[in-house]
């Protein structure tokens, strides 16, 4: 319990440097020997900030770098990012539900940041917000 | 009298022009001023089905060599090929000659034909391929034929959702037809009060 305890608070320190870091206040080091800046692991939590348009042209190659990290290192829970997101289809949704799957069996967590309005539509329409949390943005 | 605006896209059936296929009916309807809320819908909903049609209905096989001539009940691009036939071929010298008398090169096609009616959008994206075997089943919400590919299975729930009316036509072999109305500049927000 202790342990989960430990996690889940790993996940809100990095939920709240995220809120800086949009307001400019916070400047992270980036961790070693990471190639991608859209995938990085901080505190056993892998980051993916997801690309303007996500669908099945680009779920591809997400789903393949994700699951390089998640194998790799240890990786309890993933956070998707999707400030920079302006489209998604079923192939988000996928994306989101495939590495569920993969992790939430040894009680790992998924986060949803900065979603906006459509696409907390299509969450909610898929019933993802159910089995994932959907980070509200304290403004 | 209503005026009629009709637009006719065919494309090759490969991922990349995905976002080309959305981008394009997006802007064939801005003339009519829809809101946000409307665009998005319809990008959607044109995604999903053009993404079908590339992944389920040519198996995203676009430039891949299909035996030409070949049984009706061909399983992938190198179907009938062994390991025999291809540690042959180079004695030959000339496999790339050999490949284009035996294989057609497969180039399907995804084919968008949109109408404006006043406001009222009719779009009809159809290909020419695999076809699906059970409708019903393909348009229930979470059925995916290819789950190892991480689909999610949302794809016609979203076009249902997202469009006022959804029909769609197919038989194995004879490829697949959707049609989605969708009403422009009365549509209500669904699924969300946030």
């Amino acid at each position: 319990m202790a342990g989960v305890l430990f996690f889940m608070d790993d996940a809100r320190r990095l939920i709240q440097f995220l809120s800086m870091k949009k307001k400019g206040e916070a400047v992270w080091k980036r961790p070693r020997c990471e190639s991608m800046e859209e995938f990085q692991v901080i505190d056993h939590c892998l980051m993916i900030r997801l690309p303007e348009e996500v669908d099945h042209h680009k779920a591809g190659f997400i789903c393949e770098q994700a699951d390089q990290y998640i194998f790799r290192e240890s990786v309890d829970h993933v956070v998707f990012d999707f400030e920079d997101t302006r489209f998604m289809d079923s192939s988000g949704v996928g994306i989101i539900m495939g590495r569920y799957k993969k992790i939430s069996c040894f009680g790992g967590k998924v986060y949803i940041l900065h979603a906006d309005k459509q696409i907390r539509r299509i969450l909610k329409l898929s019933g993802m917000d159910k089995i994932v949390e959907v980070v509200e943005e304290n403004k | 009298m209503e005026r009629k605006n009709e637009m006719l896209l065919e494309f090759d059936a490969i991922s990349r022009n995905e976002g080309f296929a959305r981008v394009a009916v997006a802007s064939f309807v801005s003339s009519l001023n829809p809101t946000l809320e409307e665009v998005a819908d319809i990008k959607t909903a044109v995604s999903e089905a053009v993404t079908n049609a590339i992944i389920h209905g040519y198996e995203n096989l676009y430039g891949y060599g299909w035996p030409k001539g070949g049984t009706s009940g061909h399983d992938g691009p190198f179907a009938g090929r062994t390991d025999g036939d291809e540690a042959g071929t180079p004695a030959d010298g000339s496999d790339g000659a050999g490949a284009n008398e035996d294989v057609l090169i497969h180039d399907g096609k995804v084919r968008i034909h949109c109408i404006l009616e006043g406001s009222l959008l009719h779009i009809e994206i159809s290909d020419q391929g695999k076809g699906i075997e059970n409708v019903e089943q393909a348009m229930e919400p979470l059925f995916t034929t290819k789950p190892e590919l991480d689909r999610s299975g949302m794809g016609f729930a979203f076009m249902e959702a997202f469009m006022d009316e959804l029909q769609v036509e197919s038989a194995p072999g004879k490829g697949t037809k959707v049609y989605m109305k969708k009403r422009l500049g009365q549509s209500p927000w669904i699924g969300g009060e946030d």
